[in-house]
């Protein structure tokens, strides 16, 4: 490893940190622990001091093992305050944040005095983070636990996965469940730990919970979300430092990751909002069109099955619309050869005629079926059909109209398809 | 007489030193159908997560076939109800129901064809063979109450506990979780269902239990489903029981 250059050790360091607390991230958050994470990583700070103060140096080991007991510690104060308090479960975790957090300023700046001996280079990195501090035995812890924790979910994935879902009846099964929680929560705490010099305590709750909230977006899937989640914490690693040179690393690594959120949030296909509002968008337009042409049929009723050309002024008049929305839907309706239009008049064309019929019909049913059977007032029904007839499947309308003409409220159900012109089930059908 | 299927002596169970039960004895036999009533806040979904270790007994103990839950495991399936996992959980239909065999499969083993096959059988007898590969988000309530039946059915157990697995549900449903039990029974399984709707336990139950925090009765619907019986169930609580809950709650100042 030797070959290795600082920024190389920087990279490789926070690549490793943002793939394994990707992974372990994601448990955290299915399993509505997002936010232990943060409580361990403040309440590790007392601990690293206490830990230097005793050793005298800034073995990142040492330092770890005394994170590590501090945030036991505060899973422990959490657990007893909950338990035996009236406090809840949020505001025991935020109470238990800030007291070891204060502590650890305290006992941060009382390591500062020139009383105190020993190299104290680096310690600071634990507020806000510094790989740059890097050595090559850091990497080297990063890259074991790292491995360690990446198989050990491999090989409880099951596991995790039942007690995320459902714990009852994972513990029906007889799966230990505290004991799968626990180790889930172990990891969480090792990975923290191992990650505090490299983002710092304030910042390190990120790391945990964006890149498993991002991948949310992308997937369906437990195991895709892993990977991907731990896709998006490298990602951030490395980009993170490549982009932020020359600023405080834990920040900008932290920014990339919100940054990629961001990006899924709005872009993810289906979840994303843009995906979202598009598909509202296009409901939108279905139904203006819709609208468009039942009043076209309408209007021509009285004259069918002659088609008549209608006025533009009547059109306006028959429904509000307002004039740029008409006069785009009459050119769409044109372009798709449901309607012609010359000049100041609006003639249905049979295509078109055949659309409209089939939306008047359905919002007829509608209607109907609204009076009838859920007792709406006649001068309230047309509103009221109108908000739903666009979304129902066309399965439900066959069988609305087969209900209303069972109850002899509607001629019979005639199929209008002609008698075939040739015996069927002839060889020429078989092909 | 048949076998005992199940069996409850003298358990009480208390949620933060409140007792919730009282003192239930009961037995059902092997291959009935066991509807489990009573009011709200009777005990229903507590004598069944008692029954199956999720919460601990004051005191009593509960038998499978004679023998503790803890070794009776892989005889027992569990339909929790609907609401209380997470439906937005990234997984499929038939994740959920391969869950079923994981307790078989024991630790680290992974579900494999002989699983997945089994599930789709589970997911075929429930009528959602073709919403395999939903995300469960997408289903209707109806559609959910079939998966965790599925995920049951996968279990492969003898003994099966239901907890409300009609509320919330279409018609549809509620005819083919009907259609399920009775298959069930055929095949001499034993199931206790909770249910809510005491129009219709004489058509779905052989056996019934009922229940407001102590027993009122048990045993089978024609004999035990009687009007005093029920106007013992739901005549308002047994105040004194009430009280005396409250009282031990209250004699120590913790939450």
């Amino acid at each position: 490893m030797t070959g290795l250059t600082l920024s190389d050790k920087v990279m490789i360091g926070t690549a490793l940190l943002g793939g394994m607390s990707g992974v372990v991230g994601s448990f955290a958050v299915l399993r509505g622990r997002s936010l232990v994470g943060d409580m361990l990583a403040h309440a590790a700070l007392p601990g690293v001091c206490l830990a230097f103060l005793l050793m005298g140096n800034r073995n990142l080991l040492g330092l770890s093992l005394g994170a590590l007991a501090s945030g036991l510690l505060a899973i422990g104060a959490v657990t007893l305050v909950v338990r035996w308090t009236r406090t809840k479960e949020d505001a025991a975790i935020g109470i238990v944040l800030s007291t070891f957090f204060g502590a650890g300023v305290v006992l941060l700046s009382i390591i500062q005095k020139p009383a105190i001996g020993g190299n104290k280079a680096g310690l600071n990195s634990y507020l806000f983070g510094e790989p740059g501090n890097m050595l090559t035995g850091d990497l080297v812890l990063l890259a074991v636990v790292a491995v360690f924790v990446l198989m050990a979910v491999s090989l409880l994935f099951k596991e995790f996965k039942l007690v995320c879902f459902d714990a009852d009846f994972a513990q029906s099964q007889g799966w230990p469940t505290l004991r799968l929680d626990l180790a889930m929560m172990a990891f969480l705490a090792v990975v923290t730990i191992v990650g505090l010099p490299i983002v710092g305590v304030i910042l390190m709750a990120a790391m945990i919970i964006l890149p498993a909230a991002t991948a949310r977006f992308w997937t369906n899937r437990l195991h895709v979300l892993l990977l991907l989640a731990g896709g998006f914490g490298m990602a951030a690693g490395i980009l993170g430092t490549k982009l932020g040179q020359g600023l405080p690393a834990g920040a900008s690594i932290v920014l990339t990751a919100a940054a990629i959120f961001t990006v899924s949030l709005l872009f993810a296909p289906r979840r994303g909002i843009v995906a979202r509002l598009l598909v509202e968008f296009r409901l939108r337009k279905r139904v203006v069109c819709e609208h468009l042409l039942r009043s076209l049929y309408e209007l021509s009723e009285s004259q069918l099955p002659q088609l008549p050309t209608l006025p533009l002024p009547r059109i306006r008049e028959y429904r509000y619309w307002q004039p740029w929305l008409l006069d785009r839907l009459l050119s769409q309706a044109a372009a798709k050869g449901l309607i012609l239009q010359v000049d100041q008049t609006v003639q249905l064309t049979p295509l078109g005629l055949h659309r409209a019929a089939e939306l008047t019909k359905a919002h007829r049913l509608w209607e109907m079926y609204l009076m009838q059977c859920a007792n709406i007032a006649p001068d309230h029904v047309d509103r009221d059909a109108d908000d739903m007839e666009h979304l129902l499947p066309e399965s439900l309308l066959l069988e609305l109209e087969q209900q209303l003409a069972d109850e002899g409220r509607l001629p019979r159900v005639q199929a209008d398809v002609p008698a075939s012109p040739h015996q069927l089930g002839s060889v020429g059908n078989r092909q | 007489m048949s076998t005992v299927a199940f069996e409850i002596h003298d358990m009480t169970v208390a949620y933060h030193r409140r007792p919730v039960l009282w003192d239930i004895d009961l037995e059902v036999p092997e291959g009935k159908l066991v509807g489990i009533v009573g009011p709200n806040g009777a005990g229903k979904t507590t004598l069944i997560k008692a029954a199956l270790g999720l919460l601990p007994l004051a005191s009593g103990k509960v038998e499978i076939y004679g023998k503790p839950y803890a070794e009776q495991r892989r005889l027992v399936g569990y339909v929790p109800q609907r609401e209380s996992v997470d439906w937005d959980f990234p997984v499929t239909v038939r994740d959920v129901v391969l869950m079923g065999t994981y307790g078989r499969l024991g630790w680290f083993r992974r579900p494999g064809r002989a699983e997945r096959e089994i599930a789709d059988h589970c997911l075929q007898q429930v009528g959602m063979a073709s919403l395999a590969k939903r995300q469960i988000r997408q289903l209707s309530g109806g559609q959910q109450q079939r998966v965790f039946l599925a995920r049951a059915l996968a279990q492969d157990a003898r003994l099966y506990f239901l907890d409300e697995p009609f509320s919330g549900v279409d018609a549809a449903t509620e005819a083919a979780i009907i259609e399920l039990l009775h298959t069930l029974r055929t095949s001499g399984k034993t199931v206790l269902v909770v249910h809510h709707d005491i129009q219709t336990v004489r058509e779905y139950f052989d056996h019934v239990i009922l229940l407001n925090m102590r027993l009122i009765a048990s045993g089978p619907v024609e004999t035990t489903f009687t009007s005093e019986n029920l106007h013992k169930t739901y005549g308002g609580r047994l105040t004194i029981l009430d009280e005396a809950a409250e009282a031990i709650r209250q004699r120590e100042p913790n939450p």
